[in-house]
């Protein structure tokens, strides 16, 4: 009886019976690949605003504190983002007439409030609060990145379950020193495992995991 | 050669053979080849594979109805918050376990009649599984997320519930939907290979050369296969007892009265162990007289499956009644009132047409001259596929209803999209099984033709 199949079919069948193995494998890795991806976490993608404010020059240039816009950060779960008015403190006396600035003026003449794109988002069933955390020796910089050097804005991290974890489980990983939580260009110390140790025994710092924490 | 059919008995029957006499290893390897290489389609076929097929666009429509609006559609409520869908779950799941019984155990024990029903039966385990499979899933509020049941890398860091029988179902039922299909599959090969050599034409020759992976029939493919029978028997035949222990743990491991007991997992295998044998005896009477294989499935085979539902359902019953028994003897007020609410309360008519279906009804099979009436067989087959629908429903919604505190007790009341999804899922099943029919040898030819030369001896002494 003549054959069925080519002669090749014997390596073909070897090779897509063995290899599915490996491309399961990867496909499973493309997969989780894409999950951690900018695709999904929106990592350093720098997100159309209504005026393209740069912390780099507020912050990094002109050396403006956090909170002289974040203004509720040590008091609040929410941080505050400014209202137009903030703005005007110094922009109705210098770039007055700038054009990249007429959407803050138009706000501010017409008592509007401007459209800002959240960059930094959780989700509605995770509860955060900023007071809690930058009383504790986190510093705006470790979540958020390096602000100061970013002409528009972009989140830093993934904001995942599994990265609030990476520091819950091991706080002393990234806690800096009270007086350093505002400061745009610290730099975590060579020592920084001893340093955060010490900082937990001294700030009474909690590994939180239970669910309840952030999931009421 | 051919038997005279159902006018007189024929010499397998009258002697009690696994096999009628006067086949030779040609006549075997016809018979069963032919239903699928040069029966074609038949108009019953299609007849009945239509009429499946449309209960399974039914089970599309309902499906797609749950997915796109949410599990409130189901009558489920608080309390009850299990219905038809872990009723009909563990129903199905019940029954694929006499597949793998006759395929893995009786194997094992070397039980030669299993032969001729073993190949259908194990399609129907698989099958049943696949229909029991979807259960879970569409039980979820939210089906799409099925896959954190899983131990998957994940951006939460979080592992399952490990500490959960929820959890435990993921694996038992998973590994055990994979080692039935390989074990059908490896059982299957050496037919796939009958079929490519006698395909009518090259498409069949293809799909038929391709699935029987290059099987020549050498002394050493054989051996190969004997021992990949006897290696997946041997890992099947635990899974017969564990699946459905696991799946008894998602009730014995909570706290409601009727729940909470130790006997439910030897309870749950024998009954599942008795309704798949009542649905393998549903499949084989028909699928016997429509494809006129009286030859191969004898009444000895009808006759030790009938003694096994027997068994098992006299196991069934002492579990009924030691679960009775404990309520009283327990003292716990709660088990106590469960029993004679099961007995007296608003569902006291699922309970009894339960013992009837499950306990008195089967007692015929004590008879000989039952066992030997295939319409009875059937019938019975029948009733006890729905009396243990009723147990499952007696066991999930009867503990739900009313539990410890009176003020939240309640009623079920499945609605028109749980009946849908039920009736659409035993479409699903005899789709798939009208598929095999048409497609795949229904008996294993290759087990078959070893028992030939047995006969041949039968018949010259």
């Amino acid at each position: 009886m003549a054959q069925i199949f080519h002669r090749s079919t014997n390596v073909i069948s070897r090779l897509s019976i063995f290899g599915s193995v490996f491309i399961f494998a990867l496909l499973g890795g493309a997969l989780y690949e894409l999950g951690m991806s900018p695709f999904y976490t929106n990592v350093n993608v720098a997100r159309e605003q209504p005026v393209p404010f740069s912390h780099k020059h507020h912050v990094g240039e002109l050396g403006l504190d956090c909170r002289y816009c974040h203004i509720s950060v040590e008091k609040s779960s929410f941080a505050g983002i400014p209202p137009t008015q903030t703005c005007m403190t110094c922009h109705s006396q210098i770039w007055t007439n700038a054009p990249m600035l007429e959407p803050v003026r138009a706000s501010y003449r017409n008592d509007k409030s401007i459209s800002w794109t959240r960059v930094n988002a959780l989700p509605d069933f995770v509860y955060f609060d900023h007071s809690i955390h930058v009383s504790k020796g986190v510093g705006c910089t470790t979540c958020h990145g390096p602000v100061g050097e970013m002409p528009l804005t972009w989140r830093a991290e993934s904001l995942y379950m599994s990265w609030c974890l990476d520091c819950h489980r091991a706080p002393e990983k990234y806690l800096r020193p009270k007086s350093e939580v505002f400061n745009p260009n610290y730099r975590p110390p060579a020592n920084q495992l001893e340093v955060g140790l010490r900082l937990v025994k001294e700030n009474k710092v909690q590994k939180l995991t239970n669910c309840s924490t952030c999931h009421r | 050669m051919d038997s005279e059919g159902s006018q007189h008995a024929s010499q397998a029957d009258q002697r009690n053979l696994l096999l009628e006499p006067g086949h030779t290893l040609g006549t075997v390897t016809d018979k069963i080849s032919s239903i699928v290489l040069s029966r074609g389609t038949t108009k019953g076929w299609l007849f009945g594979f239509a009429v499946s097929f449309s209960l399974m666009m039914l089970l599309l429509v309902a499906v797609s109805y749950l997915l796109v609006t949410g599990v409130g559609i189901w009558g489920i409520n608080i309390p009850i918050g299990w219905g038809f869908a872990i009723v009909n779950f563990v129903w199905w799941i019940g029954i694929g376990h006499a597949g793998t019984l006759i395929s893995a155990i009786l194997l094992l024990l070397r039980q030669r009649w299993r032969t001729s029903i073993n190949r259908f039966a194990e399609a129907m385990t698989l099958f049943a599984v696949a229909c029991a499979g979807l259960f879970p899933l569409l039980h979820m509020g939210r089906p799409w997320l099925f896959y954190w049941m899983g131990p998957l890398p994940n951006p939460m860091w979080l592992w399952p519930q490990f500490r959960s029988p929820l959890v435990w179902d993921v694996f038992a039922v998973s590994t055990y939907a994979t080692v039935s299909l390989l074990f059908w599959f490896v059982g299957l090969i050496p037919d796939l290979a009958t079929l490519r050599d006698r395909a009518k034409n090259r498409t069949a020759q293809v799909i038929y050369g391709i699935l029987a992976m290059g099987w020549r029939g050498s002394a050493v493919h054989w051996h190969r296969y004997e021992t990949a029978s006897l290696l997946l028997a041997g890992l099947a035949t635990p899974l017969v007892v564990s699946v459905h222990t696991v799946v008894s743990f998602d009730f014995s491991v909570g706290q409601l009265a009727g729940w909470h007991t130790t006997i439910f997992p030897p309870y749950f295998v024998a009954g599942a162990i008795y309704s798949g044998f009542a649905m393998v005896m549903t499949l084989a009477i028909p699928i016997r007289k429509f494809y006129n294989l009286e030859d191969f499935i004898t009444m000895r085979h009808l006759g030790n499956m009938a003694k096994v539902m027997l068994a098992t359902g006299l196991i069934v019953a002492y579990g009924y009644m030691m679960e009775t028994f404990m309520a009283f003897y327990s003292g716990n007020q709660f088990d106590r009132f469960l029993i004679i609410n099961r007995m007296t309360g608003p569902y006291k008519w699922v309970y009894w047409s339960l013992i009837a279906c499950n306990i008195v009804i089967p007692q015929l099979l004590w008879s000989p001259r039952v066992r030997a009436s295939i319409p009875m067989l059937f019938v019975i087959s029948l009733i006890v596929n729905v009396g243990m629908w009723l147990e499952r429903f007696v066991i999930v919604v009867i503990s739900l209803h009313r539990d410890f505190l009176p003020s939240s007790w309640g009623m079920y009341y499945p609605t028109r999209w749980d009946w849908a999804t039920y009736v659409g899922t035993i479409g699903l099943f005899l789709s798939l099984l009208f598929l095999f029919l048409r497609f795949l040898p229904v008996i294993s030819i290759y087990e078959m033709r070893a028992l030939v030369e047995e006969t041949q001896e039968e018949k010259r002494n």
